[in-house]
């Protein structure tokens, strides 16, 4: 990117530009139109000084004179025609009216078109800038932070868009205002204009330098601005660190004395700018000053007459706004130059990727190649402690090779090289003869893979996580309807047009074929493999089965959950299974329901008959009022807050009891006590008004098989019934949507896919329940040959930011199946099953190895030595060099620190 | 079976015989009933406790694991508890209880125990004597054995 920010706007910009400039110069006739014409009104058209002398004169009759050169004739163009004075008015209003409109279309015009430039030149900019960040050498974001990088692409280039636009056209405008009226004020007076010309460049050079301190403070206002989204991005990752050793006062002081600092320069900011202001306000003054002063000199000892000295100053007149605004173009000009300048030294570390590494690839990518040779590998930051020092190895990319050695033996630094993560800074590392580095991505990224102890997963589902290492190209381009494909079309014009590619996200990036599979249909089988392999399958079928389909979107899959639903409910008939889940029936109150459940009998979906919603919305209300439910509830109320005040009186407020078991808060008690004690037993009749609704809510959550509080006979479920009946037969359409019912024969696409499946509620206080129906559950799914599509709704669930809703081991296997995926040529494991317990790590390793075969190869970092004893050769690192290698048995019999470090193990 | 009803079982527990009835409310208010189908076991030898259990109904084996398999050391009835022992002294269940017919449990976890002693002092001074009883109770046993050895 040019570090002029004029040579960068011109030279993508330059044909807008003059398309622009070519607009405003044809504007200006127009413009001066809309500003003679009220004077031909005015002087001829009511004052009537063109008709002095005949009643008619000719209008618009238009003739183009020719040069003396060419004769000195004219052309005649338009004959006009003949108007008296009203005609006149008339037709010159209509005239005037015209120029207005015209005046104002072409304003819009050239306003649309310069900010359309602008915002073509900043999507241009910002995508150049996000380009750099995907090539910056990896070790350069040990020093950037990432809000700062976020910040100057989103805030700070902001400005020059609207800058853009105005980058030429507006200089070029007003200098020729300016020099229109300078000319103006010498065909006045020669000596007088002398004067004005000096004095306006007193001006042009003082007030810009008076403005180099409100610019030098502008720069240091964006830079504190940079480093305080920095620090407080910190604070966000740093949360735990603060909590956990209660820094956040000291936090709270760093900020403090940030903003303390910031406030100074933006207070001096505004000091320079007023005093900046100031001065141009004296200095533009100064002319008339100089005018009148000089002027009336010359015209008292009758060197110019007073005509003369009133003519420069009408001239004058037009001079001191464009002057003005040619000023504060040069300060916006160097104020986003500035700006330009400090977002663009940010984006050229040393040592940035050639874009050729990250080619779009036309074709399948190439095979990886046969060998590793490492000569002289060393790796130093500082250059003197060498985490890597002079390796010479040969791996083929189908060896099964383990490297071992101590904690800073430098064994993943080793890997990191293999991996490409860490560039050495000696020594050469060659794939048959071909520098590794310079390798395209999108080859290494097909063909091999890194694994290291840490994973990071995108805020996506598990599905685009496990997928993300497939994607290097657009295989398929996405289908559109005709009138979306225009849309698309043009989308796509646009980006070209602002330099971004034209690469569409919707299409289909993923290689099917790397992950040997042929398309879409078959690539679930894959995934599920792949999942087995790191031992996530077992979670993600349970995510599944926390998970919900749309049953618009797969009726395929809701169909299968009902035929499992069926299949379950036959079986639940064993007597072994006898009391352990309560279906939903319809034309029976569900005692392991609440009664605000039962009420409802169905699965809310928006918020207005969630939880507590329920009781407060209007409709419910009414429901209650009319079947005379309203009073069983308030009894049941009071009853309810009878017994809590009687159970939670004597506790400590603070007792966590309050909040897992009291239908009352604790601070809410002694209110309700008092209540009580006013009502003194005279029943629900007695309850004031105010008191009603809390009441009436209590009940709502009472469950009764969990709370037992007896409070629920039969002939009160036969009430709640009918208020649910009432419920669903009246419910009005716009509530429709919000509640999904409970129906045997339709699958709830509101509802979990287990909660489909079971159709019903766990039984309380049934020992091992839960258990004994999951197993249940999970071996009905098995045999419909359901547990794959629950995997597959399983690996729709979100990950959230930096995959911090699975926990580390979750995201660690994540990571392994991602690369896994791939069939990687070559793959490096890291270190990268340290997080697992002993026994996972072996089994993990071990199903890696399996696939390891026919051509793939693997580099293991190990992070216990006895991992190496299964692998056809090993490294033994020690103090960032090879100590020792061969096969496991060979260097068993050596003994050596292999044989130290196995038996350590 | 309603909260009234577990209360009446409570106040015939030793253990709680002492406490007044409002507390004993509380206590099955907040402790979660547990049934037990026959052969179903509470917890096994061993493991780690998280909860003591009152017999509201029914019996259960206390069963020993040793080497030489398992052994019923006693029978549990209505009114008693058990599991106190791995929750007081925070070590892996000393035996291993079955329902030997379908058992109903009050289930008092680790956390409201220590809650329950705290705001219930009476409590405490309840269980001490208990446990004081049974290791009397054990100490006689052993006088016995050693006599008769």
């Amino acid at each position: 990117m040019q570090r002029n920010l004029f040579s960068y706007i011109w030279r993508h910009s330059r044909s807008e530009q003059l398309v622009i400039l070519a607009l405003v110069l044809l504007a200006q006739i127009f413009y001066f139109l809309s500003l003679s014409v009220p004077k031909s009104i005015v002087n001829n058209g009511i004052s009537g000084i063109a008709f002095k002398e005949g009643t008619e004169i000719r209008i618009l009759r238009i003739d183009i004179p020719l040069p003396a050169f060419l004769g000195g004739h004219s052309i005649h163009l338009l004959d006009g025609f003949t108007v008296d004075q009203m005609q006149y008015l008339v037709v010159m209003s209509f005239v005037f009216l015209a120029a207005v409109i015209v005046n104002g279309q072409f304003k819009k015009v050239i306003n649309t078109q310069k900010g359309r430039m602008g915002e073509r030149m900043l999507r241009r900019m910002r995508y150049e800038l996000y380009d750099r960040i995907l090539r910056f050498p990896p070790a350069h974001f040990r020093k950037v932070k990432q809000a700062e990088l976020a910040t100057m692409i989103k805030d700070e280039v902001e400005p020059l868009g609207g800058f853009i636009g105005d980058a030429f056209v507006q200089p070029m405008f007003l200098g020729g205002q300016a020099l229109t009226a300078i000319a103006f004020i010498m065909m006045q007076n020669m000596l007088l204009s002398i004067v004005v010309i000096a004095l306006l460049g007193v001006q042009m050079v003082i007030v810009p330098r008076l403005r180099k301190p409100v610019l030098v403070l502008g720069r240091q206002r964006q830079l504190s601005a940079r480093l305080l989204a920095g620090r407080i991005a910190e604070t966000a990752d740093g949360v735990n660190e603060i909590h956990v050793h209660g820094a956040s006062n000291y936090e709270r002081a760093d900020i403090s004395e940030r903003l303390g600092h910031i406030f100074k320069i933006r207070f001096d900011l505004y000091n320079k700018k007023f005093v900046a202001k100031f001065w141009n306000n004296i200095l533009s003054q100064a002319t008339p000053f100089a005018i009148y002063l000089l002027g009336g000199y010359f015209a008292i000892t009758g060197k110019m007459d007073v005509g003369a000295v009133v003519g420069v100053l009408l001239a004058y007149k037009d001079l001191p706004s464009p002057i003005k605004e040619l000023i504060d173009w040069d300060q916006q000009r160097q104020d986003v130059q500035i700006k330009y300048e400090q977002v663009i030294d940010q984006f050229q570390p040393e040592g940035m990727m050639p874009p050729e590494l990250q080619a779009l690839p036309d074709g399948p990518p190439p095979p990886l190649g046969h060998e590793f040779a490492l000569s002289g590998v060393t790796v130093s930051d500082d250059g003197r402690v060498k985490q890597l020092d002079g390796i010479n190895l040969t791996v083929a990319t189908d060896a099964r090779l383990a490297v071992i050695g101590a904690a800073s033996s430098g064994k993943d630094v080793l890997g990191q090289v293999l991996g490409r993560m860490t560039l050495p800074s000696g020594g050469s590392v060659k794939i048959d003869g071909q520098d590794f580095f310079q390798i395209p991505e999108y080859v290494l990224g097909s063909r091999a893979a890194y694994i290291g102890q840490e994973t990071y997963l995108f805020p996506l589902s598990v599905r685009d996580n496990l997928l993300f290492g497939l994607k290097h190209r657009p295989v398929k381009p996405a289908t559109y309807d005709d009138a979306t494909r225009e849309v698309r079309e043009a989308f796509w014009r646009e980006a070209e047009r602002a330099g971004n590619p034209v690469l569409d996200p919707n299409a289909d990036w993923i290689d099917y074929e790397l992950a040997g599979a042929t398309g879409p249909a078959d690539l679930l089988p894959r995934m599920v493999d792949v999942l087995k392999q790191v031992e996530f399958d077992e979670e993600i079928y349970s995510l599944g089965l926390r998970g919900a389909i749309d049953g618009a979107r797969r009726p395929d899959l809701a169909e299968k959950v009902l035929a499992a639903r069926k299949e379950l409910h036959g079986r639940l008939q064993d007597p072994a299974y006898a009391g352990l889940i309560e279906p939903f029936n319809a034309d029976k109150y569900n005692k392991n329901l609440s009664v605000a459940e039962n009420l409802l009998f169905g699965t809310p979906v928006g918020r207005e008959f969630d939880g507590d919603n329920l009781a407060a919305n209007a409709y419910v209300q009414s429901v209650l009022k009319d079947t005379g439910l309203d009073q069983d509830l308030l009894r049941m109320g009071l009853s309810i807050a009878e017994t809590m005040v009687e159970l939670f009186s004597g506790l400590s407020p603070d007792n966590p009891l309050f909040e897992q078991y009291s239908f009352i808060s604790a601070d809410e008690l002694p209110n309700v006590r008092l209540l009580l004690q006013r009502l003194g037993g005279k029943g629900v009749e007695a309850v004031p008004e105010a008191d009603r609704p809390r009441l009436m809510t209590l009940p709502l959550r009472y469950i009764e098989a969990r709370h037992r509080l007896g409070l629920i006979d039969a002939a009160m479920e036969e009430r709640l019934l009918a208020a649910r009946r009432e419920f669903a037969a009246r419910l009005p359409d716009n509530l429709r949507g919000q509640v999904e019912f409970y129906d045997f024969a339709r699958y709830n696409s509101a509802a979990t896919v287990q909660d489909n499946v079971l159709f019903g509620r766990l039984v309380y206080g049934q020992a091992q329940a839960e258990t004994r129906i999951g197993q249940l559950i999970t071996s009905v799914l098995a045999e419909l040959s359901l547990r794959d599509s629950v995997i597959e709704v399983g690996l729709e669930y979100n990950v959230g930011v930096a995959g911090k809703r699975l926990p580390a081991t979750q995201r660690q296997k994540l990571g392994i199946a991602r690369a896994l995926i791939k069939r990687p040529q070559f793959l490096v494991v890291n270190e990268a099953v340290a997080v697992f317990d002993g026994r996972t790590q072996d089994r993990i390793r071990d199903n890696i190895l399996a696939v390891s075969k026919d051509g793939r190869g693997i580099v293991w970092i190990a992070n216990r030595p006895n991992q190496a004893e299964v692998f056809d050769r090993v490294i033994v690192m020690q103090g960032g060099k090879i100590v020792a290698q061969g096969t496991p048995d060979e260097l068993k019999a050596k003994g050596g620190l292999y044989g130290e470090l196995v038996q350590q193990a | 079976m309603n909260l009234n009803e577990e209360v009446e079982i409570l106040k015939g527990v030793p253990l709680f015989s002492k406490v007044e009835s409002s507390k004993l409310k509380l206590i099955a208010f907040t402790g979660e009933r547990m049934n037990y189908a026959e052969g179903q076991e509470l917890f096994h030898q061993g493991d780690v406790g998280d909860a003591m259990y009152v017999i509201l109904g029914g019996t259960a084996d206390v069963l020993l694991e040793t080497p030489g398999g398992q052994i019923k050391v006693t029978e549990l009835r209505k009114n008693s508890f058990v599991g106190d022992i791995a929750i007081l002294c925070d070590v892996p269940r000393t035996a291993t209880i079955r329902a030997s017919e379908p058992l109903t449990t009050l289930k008092i976890s680790k956390d409201m125990f220590y809650r329950l002693v705290s705001e219930f002092p009476q409590m405490a001074i309840e269980m001490m004597r208990e446990l004081a009883h049974r290791l009397e109770d054990t100490n006689q046993k052993l006088r016995a054995a050693t006599k008769a050895a």
